[in-house]
């Protein structure tokens, strides 16, 4: 365990960024807070949390594959890709960092994805732990304990100092090169993350129970006479999807700049009308449909193919953002009436 | 307020005026309300709730819900009764099978602004007088409810219902407001200045489409932006220009026809305050062609869709080009 | 640098055929003249036009042709159109094969084959029906029964009326929608020819066509007396990665694109009826 004055946070993080990119959450002027690159001047959000997640920095919403040059029956392939900086990751939440886990589930998998892989590799994640949890927070249901957050470090502040514990290979080497970090005591974070656990012990969403969400009920969530009520209001835009940490459906589109093509890859919604669209019709019609799926996969479809790892960590961001408040929560509490 | 509002839908749905009730439901906390229709009894007395958090306007759910056939009574808020009116203009709600009830509002509260004030945790949330008393996990905290309004509502246009079956409450007026006050100041700048402005604003885009999907004047059947002929790219930023043009080609589709209800601004996820688009475009229509507000009647022509010899020309080829 | 599975490989069409007014075979070549790749009958590949956009085909030619890949394509939607009008040595970008294809060394190995197809249908069994040929003592005795509107609309029937007809243990049964001057085979809709035809039921059916034909003929062979666990099809949805991770043709815990495209019916029973 090391440690560090608060009031020396600034030559820590003008350490770090020597080496490598540092992201931090700061505020962006618009009353919310996002992963920026640091700078001299920079300082860390009092808010809990981004309103866009950490996948971000691993998934961007565009990020261009490969161009093309067409001309007459000739089509050039121009790999111009650009291989990702090393990065660090600092603030990193319990839940966004579990959603690292799902989304290498899906992108680590054979055939691997390696846009991604290679930002997973270049990337420290840095945790800190939740010091003022609120009343979105969930991310207990998924065994995921925001008073001791995983990832390459984790951290722990409080008024006096940062708390600093390297979790991984790739944490210590970064540990290493950080003089001015100190030992402690392991009790030193004792007192924190006993503070937290009972601010979480009293959290209004601990009661959110998913037991019984197997692969034999899949077909009766399915079917569930829910869906129709949970859906009717639903917008069909994609708030939920753009600002969930484990989201990760993805478009791919050709763009003619004039000169090349470019081929992208952008974030894409199954809340869209257009998501399963074909020259002959779409398999969802009707947003019940798409809204279902949505809510499927993360709570049955998911699972079902991941040891039973619900593709939801708890992190609250589509209760505080969905414009008509229709969550994840009360989506899982209806359909559970259902399976009683 | 709330006990009136479930006592009338409770009444219409027994003696028959309506066989459904659009409305707000209850949440998971006192402020996650979603629209929904109400079709019994014990549904409205479990789950209906009018609060200062029934931020949602109800009015563009009528399109789908007035083609269902028999009868809904909705509550609609006077800056929604704006939207409701403005629909049934276009002739995009069929107003026989729906059933008006107008309600007064004090003002909406945000949310944002409960968290932008360190507030996190909330468990419920009291009236005292003028004063909010919030109930956090950290303690409680009291609140003038003056701070805690939408933006909207502190430059409220008017509290007067224009379409209604019946009135629960006074009938209220149209109010003085500076709501152009922002645009001014916007107009004011440099147009490097707006221009960096907005770049900022609108680069925190993300394309979710909220307040598209939103707007009561949003209706088309499809978007534009939804037909992959169109040469525009809905998803993605393709270029840096494509989340500015969303919202300006938006802007102008709407103009005229936007109530100023700023539901756009209360859904973006982003905060980006979209509603200044529009406000600019009423401010200018205000300017060229008089005083219009659309949704305060049902029958009066939109500026840019009725004509007369005296119209403005505005040119910005001809009066940027210095002819 | 890494090459990832996103990023196509040049190919070359090398011939087009028209097979029906609104069906073309296109061979495709590496840039190089070599087969693409090896793949498995009812596998698929991604053919894409850059600038208009990239899509899932299944592969028409038996993986027992050396040198070329076929696809047969009806004209429907953007890609397919641009690929219509296109002309020989026009090249395109190509990846693949994708999904699990017809498990034909292993279960249907040994097994009289009983194939459907109705229209476009034809395309992925086509490359099972050429493999079963060519390996024909591997398999029992094969019968297929196929459907167009018209005799314009059959694909492949010269290869059909040449060859396939004309081989030893093999019955092909072929039926237009409705009456024309120069057919004198026989007219009616497939689900209803499946019927009369009367199969016996120890025949393994590998069924693929319009949903509604897949509807009726799959009840049809209920009646017949098959089990759900004797009948596979192939399936066909949105798709923009075939990597099993862009989403698009998920249903239930399944991937089209990765976990299918062909499932038993005993399997899509399982899974949400959503295709």
């Amino acid at each position: 365990m090391k440690k560090i004055a608060i009031s020396k946070l600034n030559d820590l993080f003008s350490a770090i960024s020597k080496e490598k990119v540092l992201y931090i959450p700061a505020d962006d002027g618009a009353n919310q807070a996002r992963f920026t690159p640091w700078q001299e001047g920079l300082t860390l959000t009092d808010k809990l949390n981004t309103v866009r997640s950490a996948k971000d920095l691993f998934f961007p919403q565009v990020e261009n594959l490969v161009n093309f040059k067409n001309s007459g029956k000739a089509i050039q392939i121009i790999e111009n890709r650009t291989e990702p900086q090393p990065f660090v990751l600092f603030g990193v939440r319990a839940c966004d960092c579990r959603s690292f886990d799902i989304l290498d589930r899906v992108f680590l998998s054979d055939p691997v994805d390696t846009f991604y892989k290679t930002r997973r590799e270049q990337g420290v994640v840095i945790t800190l732990a939740c010091n003022r949890p609120t009343e979105t927070c969930f991310c207990g249901v998924f065994g995921i304990d925001g008073a001791d957050p995983q990832g390459d470090v984790t951290c722990w502040m409080d008024e006096a100092a940062l708390y600093w514990r390297a979790n991984t290979e790739k944490g210590e080497a970064l540990t290493a090169a950080l003089p001015m970090l100190t030992d402690c005591a392991e009790e030193a974070i004792d007192p924190i993350a006993a503070k937290i656990r009972s601010i979480l012990s009293k959290l209004p969403l601990n009661d959110l129970d998913l037991t019984g969400f197997n692969r034999d009920r899949m077909m009766e969530l399915f079917n569930s006479p829910q869906w129709e009520d949970l859906s009717q209001s639903c917008l069909g835009c994609g708030t939920c999807t753009f600002v969930c940490p484990t989201c990760q459906c993805y478009d791919v589109q050709d763009f003619d700049d004039g000169q090349q093509v470019r081929r992208f890859r952008c974030w894409d919604s199954c809340m869209f009308s257009d998501f399963t669209m074909m020259a002959h019709g779409t398999n969802r019609p009707t947003q019940k449909e798409r809204f279902r799926q949505r809510f499927m996969h993360k709570l049955s479809y998911f699972p079902n193919n991941n040891d039973g790892i619900f593709g939801c960590v708890g992190c609250g961001r589509c209760l505080q953002k969905c414009p008509i408040h229709m969550h994840i929560v009360k989506v899982a509490k209806a359909l559970k009436e259902d399976l009683k | 307020m709330q006990e009136r509002l479930k006592q009338k839908a409770l009444e219409l749905l027994e003696n028959g005026t309506a066989d459904r009730i659009l409305g707000w439901k209850i949440g998971e906390f006192f402020y996650d309300l979603t629209p929904a229709v109400f079709k019994t009894r014990q549904e409205i007395q479990e789950e209906f709730v009018y609060s200062p958090f029934a931020g949602a306007n109800l009015s563009k759910y009528l399109i789908a819900e007035s083609r269902k056939g028999g009868k809904v009574a909705v509550f609609l808020k006077p800056c929604d009764s704006y939207s409701f009116t403005q629909l049934l203009k276009e002739h995009r709600i069929w107003r026989e099978n729906v059933y008006v009830v107008g309600v007064q509002c004090g003002g909406m509260c945000d949310m944002e602004k409960l968290r932008a004030k360190g507030c996190e945790g909330v468990l419920s949330v009291g009236e005292d007088g003028e004063n909010i008393v919030v109930e956090t996990l950290y303690g409680t905290n009291v609140f003038p409810r003056a701070e805690l309004l939408e933006d909207r509502c502190i430059t409220c246009k008017s509290k007067k219902v224009v379409t209604f079956d019946e009135l629960i409450g006074e009938q209220g007026t149209e109010l003085e407001s500076d709501r152009f006050s922002q645009v001014a100041q916007l107009e004011a700048m440099t147009s490097q200045e707006r221009f960096a402005f907005w770049q900022k604003e609108l680069s925190r885009c993300i394309r979710c489409n909220a307040c598209r999907n939103v707007c009561p004047a949003c209706s088309c059947e499809k978007c534009v932006f939804d037909n992959p002929g169109s040469g525009v790219r809905n998803k993605a930023a393709a270029d840096s220009f494509e989340e500015s043009l969303f919202h300006i080609i938006r802007a102008f589709h709407v103009t005229g026809r936007c109530t100023d209800c700023g539901e756009c601004s209360r859904v973006c996820p982003q905060n980006i305050p979209l509603h200044l688009l529009n406000r600019k475009m009423i401010k200018d229509m205000n300017e060229l062609y008089g005083t219009y507000q659309a949704g305060a009647d049902p029958d009066t022509k939109p500026p840019l869709t009725d004509f007369t010899l005296d119209d403005e020309e505005p040119s910005i080829v001809h009066t940027r080009g210095g002819q | 640098m890494k090459h990832d599975p996103l990023i196509p490989m040049l190919g070359v069409v090398t011939a087009i055929r028209t097979d029906t007014p609104d069906v073309k075979t296109f061979r495709v070549t590496g840039a190089d003249g070599q087969k693409p790749f090896i793949h498995i009958p009812g596998q698929c590949a991604m053919l894409s036009i850059p600038g208009v956009g990239e899509a899932l085909f299944s592969i028409t030619s038996s993986p027992t042709e050396e040198t070329y890949l076929d696809f047969s394509i009806k004209k429907c939607g953007c890609v397919t159109a641009w690929l219509h009008q296109m002309e020989v040595g026009q090249q395109i970008t190509i990846r693949g094969p994708y999904g699990n294809g017809f498990p034909v060394d292993t279960e249907l190995t040994g097994k009289d084959l009983l194939f459907i197809a109705g229209g476009i249908g034809l395309a992925p069994l086509h490359a099972v029906i050429n493999y079963c040929r060519h390996y024909r003592d591997r398999y029992g005795k094969i019968d297929i029964v196929y459907g167009s509107r018209s005799k314009q609309d059959l694909v492949d029937f010269p290869e059909i009326t040449e060859q396939w007809c004309k081989e030893s243990g093999i019955n092909v049964h072929l039926t237009i929608d409705n009456p024309q001057p120069d057919w004198d085979g026989h007219v009616g809709f497939v689900p209803n020819y499946v019927k009369e035809l009367n199969f016996d039921t120890a025949k393994t059916v590998l069924m693929c066509g319009p949903p509604i034909m897949i509807k009726f003929t799959l009840a049809g062979l209920m009646e017949l007396g098959f089990s759900r666990e004797q009948i596979y099809t192939t399936m066909e949805l949105r798709m923009k990665c075939a990597l099993g991770k862009c989403g698009r043709c998920n249903i239930g815990d399944k991937y089209v694109c990765k976990d299918g495209p062909v499932f038993r019916f005993d399997q899509l029973d399982e899974l949400p009826d959503e295709y």
